[in-house]
C-alpha cells in the first residue's frame, strides 16, 4: 500500500493554494505535515483523501489512478480539528455507521465497536450522545470512527489542537500507538514542531502551500534543507545573522570572527546566512571557542523553569531560550554566546550549505 | 442605618416587581380582549349579541358549533383549508430543502443575487399574481382544485422556507458532510439520516411558518376556488344569508380557524424567535 502523489497542485479562484507536489507515502508509517497556519496542510490533506480534485497532477493508490474517485469509495478516515461527530446518533452508532455502510453483519459490528470503544475508553459512555461528552472524549469518539473501518490511509488534521495541555500530551502518546498496529498510512498535520518530534515516522515541511523537504523526522529536523524548513521546524523559529567569509575567516554580524573549518573552509569567499536554533544561545559562556554578541534585550517570558529573551541585534530579530529563571534589565545590552558548532550556514537564497557541526555528529 | 436600609431594600424591589406584572397583566388582558369576545360571542344565540351587552352568555349555548360541525357546507371549509394547507407544506419542504442547501453550501454565479430575490417574492402583494393565475388555472383545468391553491401558495412559502432553511443548515459545520462522505455515507442516505435530524428544528419552523402563512391566506385561496376546493376563510366572508349575519355561528367558525394554529404552535415555540428571524440568531 503506497500513496503516491504526483505533481499535485491545488488553484482555488486564481491563487494556487498548493504548489505542484510529488510525494510517496509508505504502508505503515507515520507522515507528519508540519507548517504554519495557512501553510496548506488542510488542503494537500483534502486533496489526498479525495475531498477535493488536483488542478494538475494525479493520486495513485497501490499503482491505481484514484484521482477522479468519489470520497466513498476510497479507504480512508479523517479526524478533524474540530470534533466531527454525528449528534444526533450515540456514541455506539457514530462508531458503528461506517461499518453498517461497509455492511457487517451485526455480531461483527458489536464485537469490533466495543474493542474500539474499549482501545479510546470509550467503554461505558457508548450510550451517550456525543454532545454530553468532554471535549476529549468527543474526540476519542471521532478517532474510534477512523479507527474502527480499518482504513488503508488515515487523516489527522490537527486533532489534538483544540484539547488541552494534559489531554492532549495524553492522546499524544496514544495515537500513534494505537494506530501502529493498523498498518494503515498515517498522515498527521500539526503546527508544532515538537509534536513532529514526538510522533517521529516521517516529517513533510510546508511553507506557503509548497512542500520544502520530506524524510524522516530526526533527519529533517537535524538537516534542513533550507533556511525555510529550518525556521518552520524550529518553535520559536530560527535565528539568522549574515556571515561573510574571507579567506579562512568567518565573520559573524558584525565583530565576531571563527576559523572555518571542514566543509566551510572550502566555500568560496562571499556573503551567507547563518542559522541557529533558540536554544543554543546562551547568557554564560560554556566553551572556550564561543562567539559573544551584544544585542539589546527587549521582551523576557517566564515559563517556569525556562525563559526565553527576545533580542534585537544590528536590527535582526532574535529569540533565545535560557535554562533558569533569570532577572535581566529590559532595554539594556545583553551578552549572549553562542557555539559554532551550533551554526548552521545557508546560501543567500536559503539552500543550507553546511549543517552544524553537532548536527553531523548526532 | 443599616438595618433600615436591608429592611427598606425588598419591599421597594418588591414594589417594582409588581408595577411591571401590572403592565404585562394589562397589555395581556388587551392582547386577549378581541379572542375572548370571540370565544364569548360564539357561546351565544344571535339574539344576546344584537340586544345586549354582556361580558359571559347568559344562556350559555354549543349550537353554533353543532351547525358548524354538522353542516357540509360549513366543515367541508376546513377540511378543504387543510388539505391544500398540508399539500403545500409538504411541497415546499419537499422544494426547499434542497434549495436551501445548495445555498447554504456552494457557491454557484449569481448565488447571493438569487437567494436575495428569492425573498422578495415573499414581499409582493398577492394581489398582484391573483388575475394570472385565476387565468392560467383556469385554462389548464387547475381551477377551483386543491393543488392549484397549494401551488400558488408557493410563491411566497418555498422562498421563506428556503431562508429559514438556509439559517439553521449554516450552522452545521461543513465537516460533518465530508465525515460522512468518508464514512461512505451517500448524498440521499447522509441527508436522510445524518443532516435532516441536525436541522429537525429549523424544518420544524419552516412547516410551521408555511402551515400558517397557507391557513390565513385569503386572496389567493378564493379567487382560485368556487365550490370543491373553498376553504374555510372563503366561506366566513360570505355567510350573510337573508336573515342578515349568523353573528354566533360566524364567531364560533373563528374560534375554530384558530385552534389549528394554537395546535401547531406549541410544537415550535422554542424554536419561533429563531425562525422570525429566518434562522439567522
Amino acid at each position: 500500500m503506497t500513496l503516491e502523489l504526483k505533481g499535485v497542485s491545488k488553484v482555488v479562484a486564481g491563487q494556487t493554494h498548493i504548489h505542484p507536489t510529488d510525494l510517496v507515502l509508505e504502508k505503515g508509517t507515520m507522515n507528519v505535515l508540519l507548517g504554519p497556519t495557512l501553510a496548506g496542510k488542510t488542503s494537500l490533506m483534502r486533496l489526498m483523501a479525495g475531498l477535493d480534485a488536483p488542478a494538475e497532477g494525479r493520486i495513485f493508490w497501490d499503482g491505481q489512478d484514484v484521482t477522479g474517485m468519489r470520497v466513498q469509495d476510497r479507504k480512508v478516515a479523517m479526524v478533524y480539528q474540530q470534533f466531527i461527530n454525528y449528534p444526533s446518533m450515540s456514541v455506539f452508532d457514530n462508531i458503528a455507521s461506517p461499518l453498517r455502510l461497509m455492511g457487517v453483519d451485526r455480531a461483527e459490528i458489536d464485537r469490533r465497536v466495543h474493542e474500539t470503544a474499549d482501545l479510546m475508553k470509550l467503554g461505558p459512555m457508548l450510550g451517550r450522545k456525543p454532545l454530553e461528552l468532554s471535549g476529549g472524549q468527543q474526540q476519542r469518539c471521532a478517532l474510534a470512527r477512523a479507527l474502527v473501518k480499518n482504513a488503508g490511509l488515515v487523516l489527522l488534521d490537527e486533532p489534538l489542537a483544540n484539547l488541552d495541555y494534559k489531554l492532549r500530551e495524553e492522546l499524544r502518546i496514544e495515537i500513534p500507538r494505537i494506530f501502529e498496529a493498523s498498518g494503515a498510512i498515517f498522515v498527521y498535520a500539526t503546527t508544532e514542531p515538537e509534536e513532529a518530534l514526538l510522533l517521529g515516522g516521517n516529517t513533510a515541511a510546508l511553507w506557503e502551500g509548497r512542500v520544502t523537504q520530506f524524510g524522516p523526522t530526526p533527519e529533517v529536523y537535524r538537516r534542513p534543507v533550507d533556511a525555510t524548513t529550518a525556521r518552520v521546524f524550529s518553535d520559536p523559529p530560527m535565528n539568522f545573522m549574515q556571515v561573510s567569509k574571507t579567506g579562512t575567516k568567518l565573520m559573524f554580524g558584525k565583530g565576531q570572527s571563527t576559523t572555518a573549518t571542514g566543509r566551510l573552509a572550502e566555500l568560496p569567499d562571499g556573503r551567507y546566512t547563518a542559522g541557529f536554533r533558540p536554544n543554543h544561545l546562551e547568557i554564560a559562556q560554556h566553551t572556550g571557542d564561543a562567539m559573544r554578541f551584544t544585542a539589546r534585550l527587549d521582551v523576557t517570558e517566564l515559563t517556569g523553569s525556562e525563559t526565553f529573551v527576545h533580542l534585537t541585534h544590528h536590527g535582526e530579530r532574535w529569540v533565545g531560550l535560557v535554562h533558569g529563571v533569570h532577572d535581566l534589565a529590559l532595554g539594556a545590552d545583553l551578552t549572549v554566546w553562542l557555539d559554532p558548532r551550533h551554526v548552521y550556514i545557508f546560501a543567500e537564497d536559503g539552500a543550507l550549505i553546511a549543517p552544524a557541526a553537532y548536527a553531523l555528529a548526532a | 442605618m443599616t438595618d433600615a436600609t436591608i429592611a427598606h431594600a425588598p419591599s421597594r424591589s418588591r414594589v417594582r416587581v409588581n408595577s411591571s406584572a401590572i403592565v404585562m397583566t394589562l397589555y395581556l388582558l388587551f392582547l386577549l380582549v378581541p379572542i375572548y369576545w370571540l370565544v364569548n360571542m360564539s357561546l351565544k344565540t344571535n339574539t344576546e349579541i344584537l340586544s345586549t351587552f354582556s361580558l359571559i352568555p347568559q344562556n350559555p349555548t354549543l349550537d353554533n358549533y353543532r351547525t358548524i360541525l354538522t353542516d357540509p357546507a360549513w366543515y367541508m371549509g376546513y377540511v378543504n383549508s387543510l388539505i391544500y394547507v398540508v399539500m403545500n407544506t409538504a411541497i415546499s419542504l419537499t422544494v426547499a430543502l434542497p434549495a436551501a442547501y445548495a445555498f447554504s453550501r456552494y457557491h454557484f454565479l449569481g448565488d447571493k443575487h438569487l437567494f436575495f430575490w428569492l425573498l422578495t417574492n415573499r414581499m409582493a402583494p398577492p394581489a398582484v399574481f391573483a388575475l394570472p393565475f385565476f387565468q392560467l388555472y383556469s385554462s389548464v383545468g387547475l381551477f377551483d382544485t386543491h393543488i392549484a391553491v397549494a401551488l400558488a401558495h408557493c410563491l411566497f412559502n418555498v422562498p421563506l422556507a428556503v431562508w429559514i432553511l438556509e439559517g439553521f443548515m449554516r450552522g452545521v459545520p461543513k465537516e460533518i458532510d465530508e465525515t460522512a462522505y468518508i464514512d461512505g455515507y451517500s448524498f440521499p442516505r447522509f441527508f436522510v439520516r445524518i443532516f435532516m435530524p441536525l436541522i429537525a428544528s429549523g424544518i420544524g419552523v419552516a412547516a410551521f411558518f408555511c402551515f400558517m402563512f397557507s391557513w390565513v391566506e385569503l386572496l389567493l385561496s378564493r379567487t382560485l376556488t368556487t365550490v370543491d376546493a373553498k376553504p374555510i376563510s372563503a366561506i366566513m366572508t360570505r355567510t350573510q344569508g337573508a336573515a342578515g349575519v349568523d353573528w354566533g355561528v360566524l364567531a364560533a367558525a373563528g374560534v375554530l380557524t384558530i385552534v389549528p394554529g394554537a395546535l401547531v404552535i406549541w410544537f415550535v415555540r422554542n424554536y419561533i424567535a429563531k425562525g422570525f428571524a429566518l434562522g439567522r440568531v
